[in-house]
């Protein structure tokens, strides 16, 4: 077995052992999905979505919230301790490079967000008869831009913040906005146009989820800004990452 | 040739002189001492050894080999055991030596390692549910689980009760019989005084006096370590 994989299983053992990230990863957008579809007015057409239920316009929406919670909340709080403890430094006297375990972590941190938005698109679907995207491979795209933007800035906090206390609230600087402007605390069709503009083009690029979901597909700007932002988060995080 | 020789090392953070001008050997099969309180350099001095740090000036060789430049040759070869390094606290003690086993070439057994250490009725449990002396006892077998030819060991009694810290002086012994040189980074004297074959003493980033403990005594006309490091630091 090579050591990346050795120390994957490892790491995904230690993950099920405190489960915290890994249950509201996979629980979280799934059961506000389902609660809020639990009550009718949500799930009959209003005029600020035309054609859609509220429901079904707010999935994009729920998606944000998983990335966010994964790469903003998880990774900084993970990594930060790992370097606060000398767990990162202690690797560095070994033959293994530390990068190994932020790989490591990075993969099973991926695979909730994943998992957590598959489950919720499945569930939905199952339930409440949520349509899936209309656009799958330009919903992919910018679901893969979006994660490694929002992912790349998790680990800038992780980087700049000594203990994972810190790290945790240095994230919060950017999750706050980013779940705001993503519509998760208050419809997007609710917000002013220009707050909905803007949130056109904040990672992970929830206006590019919401075209490729229900719209016309997801705009080539949106998908180059987002890839402007997933490329500038990780070599800025490359770039400020401290081993201890 | 000794197995370790370090010449002339200086290391400096911004302003502050952390290392200056610091040099010593360490010869094969020896516990070899690097004593002095806190802030002496003792540790700066181990990290470059680790190759964790670049020195600014100086040389060091290790096995025959440059820290800076063959790290990923000496990792295989230098064991090491980190002040105020913790594993996982929900690791148990089995995983963390199959894992750092994983690293090496050549590893060890986990199972012979941890029965030589005495924690086989320990290895299914957590990490953070050990007491103080099992800690250090998994740090020492994990600095010892790629068969290493040298093993640094660092502070490793701080915080331990008289029991615990005879225990694991038995062991650092054990591990020299094994083989294995030891270098011991520490500041208590007692510690110094019992374990090291030779040690070096740090003041201020330098090295005031390298010698056996008997040596040490003797040069400065005391009748114990603790005198002796007194004088030889200046501060009778």
């Amino acid at each position: 077995m090579n050591t990346l994989t050795k120390i994957t299983l490892t790491e995904t053992k230690l993950a099920l052992r405190s489960p915290i990230w890994v249950v509201s990863g996979l629980v979280l957008p799934t059961g506000l999905l389902l609660g809020l579809g639990a009550i009718p007015a949500f799930r009959t057409e209003s005029e600020k979505t035309p054609g859609m239920r509220f429901i079904d316009a707010w999935v994009p929406s729920l998606v944000v919230l998983t990335i966010a919670l994964m790469g903003l909340q998880a990774i900084p709080a993970v990594i930060a301790a790992y370097r606060e403890q000398g767990i990162l430094r202690r690797f560095a006297t070994t033959p293994v490079h530390p990068a190994k375990l932020l790989v490591a972590q990075l993969i099973i941190n991926v695979t909730v967000t994943i998992a957590g938005t598959g489950l919720m698109i499945v569930l939905g679907s199952a339930v409440f008869g949520v349509p899936g995207p209309r656009h799958p491979l330009g919903f992919l795209l910018a679901f893969t831009l979006g994660t490694t933007a929002i992912f790349g800035i998790g680990l800038i906090a992780a980087s700049v913040a000594k203990t994972g206390r810190a790290a945790g609230g240095i994230a919060m600087i950017a999750y706050v906005p980013i779940m705001f402007l993503g519509g998760v605390y208050l419809p997007r069709p609710l917000l002013p146009t220009v707050v909905q503009d803007i949130g056109a083009y904040v990672p992970p690029g929830v206006k590019a989820m919401e075209d490729a979901w229900t719209g016309t597909g997801a705009q080539p700007l949106q998908l180059a800004v987002l890839a402007a932002f997933a490329v500038g988060s990780c070599v800025l995080a490359a770039k400020l990452f401290r081993w201890e | 040739m000794p197995l370790i020789e370090v010449t002339n090392l200086r290391k400096t953070y911004g302003e502050h002189v952390a290392v200056d001008d610091v040099s010593f050997h360490v010869e094969q099969g020896e516990i070899f001492g690097i004593l002095g309180t806190n802030g002496a350099g003792k540790t700066t001095t181990v990290e470059c050894l680790q190759g964790l740090r670049t020195p600014d000036s100086g040389s060091i060789s290790v096995l025959g080999l440059d820290p800076g430049k063959d790290h990923d040759a000496l990792r295989q070869r230098l064991g090491s055991q980190l002040q105020e390094s913790r594993l996982p606290e929900k690791l148990k003690v089995q995983e963390a030596l199959e894992l750092y086993a994983s690293f090496y070439a050549n590893p060890a057994d986990p199972g012979d390692l941890l029965e030589k250490l005495g924690l086989t009725g320990q290895r299914n449990k957590y990490f953070g549910k050990l007491s103080g002396g099992q800690k250090q006892r998994v740090s020492i077998a994990l600095a010892l689980v790629g068969r290493p030819e040298v093993a640094v060991l660092d502070e490793l009694t701080t915080g331990l009760d008289p029991h615990a810290r005879r225990d694991t002086w038995k062991l650092v012994e054990g591990v020299r019989d094994t083989g294995v040189t030891v270098l011991l980074v520490t500041h208590f004297m007692d510690e110094a005084e019992r374990l090291c074959d030779r040690l070096a003493i740090f003041d201020a980033g330098r090295v005031v006096a390298t010698g056996s403990p008997l040596e040490l005594r003797d040069r400065t006309g005391k009748t114990s370590l603790d005198d002796a490091f007194v004088t030889l630091t200046g501060r009778d």
